[in-house]
C-alpha cells in the first residue's frame, strides 16, 4: 500500500486543461509531457507533484477531447490513481488503456481533503484516509487485466504473442 | 419489448440480441484517425504486427494542423503518408479535403447501420445519418488496426424530444446550447442521445450534424436521428454502398425522455470556460471580443456560411476585430465559392482560411493571446483551448457571431435579419 498526497479539484476537469491541444501533436517525450500535465488548471501541479500522488476530483473528470495524452501525462507525472465522483467515458477507457488506475466514488471524494496523505489498497478495494478506511468497488476482471499488464498495448501484445506461439 | 437504435445496431454487429448494459465484442465498419495517426502508428508498431488487419476499414484524414505549421507537424504528416503507402490504405485524404468528420460523411462512409469508431471525440456526428459512431482513444485505434476487435458497452438511451417551429434568427446551434445549458456537461455520459420530435424531423442534415456533433459536450457515447427522406436524398450519390434504414422500435426502453419546445427560444451563448455555462443572448449583449471564428466541424457547412453572409452582406466587420471563416471541407468551400457567399464575406473583411480545424484547438491559424476574447461557432470553450490559458471563449451560432462581428461586441442576430 503506497501513500500519496491528494491534489483536489472540482467538477468537469476537461482534457484541454489536463493536456492542452496545442501540445497534442508536438510533445511526445514522456518527461516533457509530465511537465505540462494540468498546466491550464493548476500551474503548481507539475512543479510540486511527487510520484505516488493522487488526484481527487468531482464529477465528469476528463470530459472533452478523446486525446489519450490526458491520461498519459498524468501517468508520466507519477500519479498513482485518479479518484472522481464520475469519469467522462473516453477518459475512463483511456486511463485504463494507459495503465492509470481510476476509482469512482462520491464518498471518498467528499471525505478526503486537499493535501491529505492517503493510501490505496487496490486488491482489497480500500483507501486509508485520516477519517478512517473507506471502500470502493474494484474494476471488473476484464478491465483489471489491462491495468495489470500496464495498459492496452502491452496487454494486446502479450495476447498476440500467445496466439502466435499456439499457432506454431 | 422494442429495442433502441443503439441496441439494434450493436446487436447486429455482435450477431446476438443485446440490451443496454451488455458488453459486446465487435468489429467496426470503419476506423477514423487524423493527424494523430502518427502517434497511433507508433503504438501499432509496438504490437509486433506487421500488417494492418483490414486496411480497407481505415479512414485517415489530415485536418488538425494543415498545411503543417512546423517541422514537427510536417514530420507527422510525412510519417502518415509513408504508412499509408506501405499498408496500402486506400481511404486516405491529404491536407486539401477538410475536417475529418465532414469529409468522412461527404464521402459516403457514414450510412445507416454502419459502426464507425474514431480517435476523435466528435466522431459522434455521424448519428445524423444513422450510423453508430463513437470516439475512442489512440491505443484502442492501434489495437483495432491490428486485431479488428474492440469491446463496447451497449448504452442506455436519453431521448430528447424537440417540438415547435424555430423562430427567426434562431438555429440548430441555439437548440443544442440550450439543451446542454439546461442538462449539464455530463447529462449523457456513457449514454446514447436520440434526437426526435417535429423540430428534429424538420431539420436539414447539416443542422442534424450540429446537434449530434455537440452531443459530445453532453458526454454522449453516440447520438442519433431517425433516418427519413432527407437522409436518403442526402446520401444519394454519396453513400459508398447500398443501405437499409435502422430506427428505434416503438416501445423501446429509454432511460429518460426530455422535452423541449423551441417556439420561443432566444439565440444562446455559452460563456467561458464550460459549454454548459449557457445564457440567452440578451444577457451577453455588449460583451467585447477580439476574434470571431465562423466554421469548424460544428458550424462550417454551406447553410452556416450562407446565414453569416446574409447578415454581413454590404456591411463591414468592426475595425478592431479579426474575423476568421473556415469552411468545413473543400466541397463546402466550393459551394460557398460558387454561390458568392465567400465573396460577400471577404468583402465584409473576413479572412477565409483553408478547410481544417484551424484555431479551434489552439494549434495554429489564429491562436489568441493572454487577455483576449474569442467568439466562435466551435463546440468547445475550455480554458486555454484556443491559445493562452488567460484567454476567454464564447460560443454561439453563425448568425450571432456574424452580427456580433459587425458591432465588435456580442449582438442579437435578430436585429440584422
Amino acid at each position: 500500500m503506497k501513500k500519496g498526497k491528494v491534489w483536489k479539484y472540482g467538477d468537469n476537469v476537461n482534457t484541454d486543461v489536463i493536456f492542452p491541444g496545442k501540445y497534442t501533436y508536438s510533445i511526445l517525450d514522456p518527461k516533457e509531457m509530465a511537465v505540462h500535465a494540468l498546466e491550464d488548471l493548476d500551474p503548481e501541479f507539475s512543479q510540486k507533484a511527487m510520484p505516488g500522488d493522487i488526484i481527487v476530483a468531482g464529477k465528469n473528470f476528463g470530459c472533452g477531447s478523446s486525446r489519450e495524452q490526458a491520461a498519459t501525462c498524468l501517468r508520466y507525472a507519477g500519479i498513482q490513481a485518479v479518484i472522481a465522483k464520475s469519469f467522462a467515458r473516453i477518459f475512463f477507457r483511456n486511463a485504463i488503456n494507459q495503465g492509470l488506475p481510476v476509482i469512482q466514488s462520491e464518498e471518498i471524494v467528499e471525505s478526503v481533503e486537499k493535501g491529505e496523505e492517503i493510501a490505496i489498497d487496490f486488491s482489497k478495494g480500500q483507501i486509508k484516509t485520516q477519517k478512517g478506511i473507506l471502500s470502493f468497488s474494484p474494476l471488473p476482471e476484464s478491465v483489471s487485466g489491462i491495468l495489470e499488464a500496464g495498459g492496452l498495448i502491452p496487454y494486446t501484445k502479450a495476447k498476440l504473442e500467445k496466439k502466435r506461439a499456439r499457432a506454431k | 419489448m422494442g429495442k433502441t437504435f443503439s441496441e439494434k445496431l450493436l446487436g447486429l454487429k455482435a450477431g446476438q440480441k443485446v440490451s443496454a448494459g451488455d458488453v459486446v465484442t465487435v468489429s467496426p465498419d470503419y476506423i477514423l484517425s487524423h493527424d494523430n495517426s502518427a502517434a497511433i502508428i507508433k503504438e501499432f508498431e509496438k504490437l509486433g504486427v506487421e500488417k494492418v488487419f483490414s486496411p480497407g476499414k481505415l479512414v485517415i484524414i489530415l485536418d488538425h494542423v494543415v498545411p503543417a505549421s512546423s517541422e514537427k507537424y510536417a514530420q507527422n504528416h510525412k510519417t502518415i503518408r509513408k504508412f499509408v503507402a506501405e499498408q496500402k490504405i486506400t481511404n486516405f485524404f491529404d491536407i486539401h479535403h477538410g475536417i475529418c468528420h465532414q469529409v468522412l460523411m461527404e464521402n459516403g462512409f457514414a450510412t445507416p447501420r454502419k459502426l464507425i469508431l474514431g480517435a476523435d471525440s466528435h466522431t459522434v456526428s455521424y448519428g445524423a445519418l444513422g450510423a453508430f459512431s463513437a470516439g475512442i482513444g489512440r491505443s484502442e485505434v492501434a489495437v483495432l488496426w491490428a486485431t479488428d476487435e474492440i469491446w463496447l458497452r451497449v448504452p442506455e438511451t436519453l431521448k430528447v424530444q424537440i417540438e415547435g417551429k424555430l423562430p427567426r434568427g434562431v438555429y440548430a446551434k441555439d437548440i443544442i446550447l440550450k439543451i446542454i445549458g439546461e442538462e449539464g456537461a455530463d447529462c449523457a455520459n456513457y449514454k446514447a442521445v436520440e434526437f426526435s420530435g417535429d423540430a428534429a424531423k424538420n431539420m436539414s442534415i447539416a443542422s442534424r450534424i450540429v446537434l449530434c456533433n455537440m452531443a459530445a459536450e453532453m458526454g454522449a457515447k453516440n447520438a442519433y436521428f431517425a433516418q427519413d427522406d432527407a437522409t436518403i436524398s442526402w446520401l444519394k450519390n454519396r453513400a459508398k454502398d447500398e443501405f437499409e434504414l435502422i430506427c428505434s422500435d416503438e416501445g423501446a426502453k429509454y432511460e429518460m425522455v426530455l422535452h423541449y419546445d423551441i417556439s420561443s427560444l432566444e439565440p444562446q451563448v455559452a460563456f467561458p470556460h464550460t459549454v454548459d455555462n449557457v445564457k440567452p443572448v440578451s444577457q451577453a449583449k455588449g460583451i467585447k471580443f477580439h476574434q470571431a471564428v465562423i466554421g469548424t466541424c460544428t458550424n462550417g457547412r454551406l447553410e452556416d456560411l450562407v446565414v453569416a453572409a446574409q447578415i454581413l452582406k454590404g456591411k463591414k466587420v468592426h475595425p478592431k476585430l479579426r474575423v476568421l471563416v473556415i469552411p468545413a471541407s473543400r466541397a463546402e468551400y466550393l459551394l460557398a465559392l460558387k454561390e458568392g457567399v465567400l465573396e460577400t464575406l471577404v468583402e465584409a473583411g473576413c479572412v477565409v482560411l483553408n478547410p481544417g480545424c484551424g484555431p479551434c484547438l489552439g494549434a495554429h491559424q489564429g491562436v489568441i493571446a493572454p487577455g483576449e476574447v474569442a467568439l466562435s461557432t466551435a463546440n468547445r470553450n475550455f480554458q486555454g483551448r484556443m491559445g493562452s490559458r488567460d484567454s476567454f471563449i464564447y460560443l454561439a451560432s453563425p448568425a450571432t457571431v456574424a452580427a456580433s462581428a459587425i458591432e465588435g461586441q456580442i449582438t442579437d442576430p435578430r436585429e440584422y435579419l
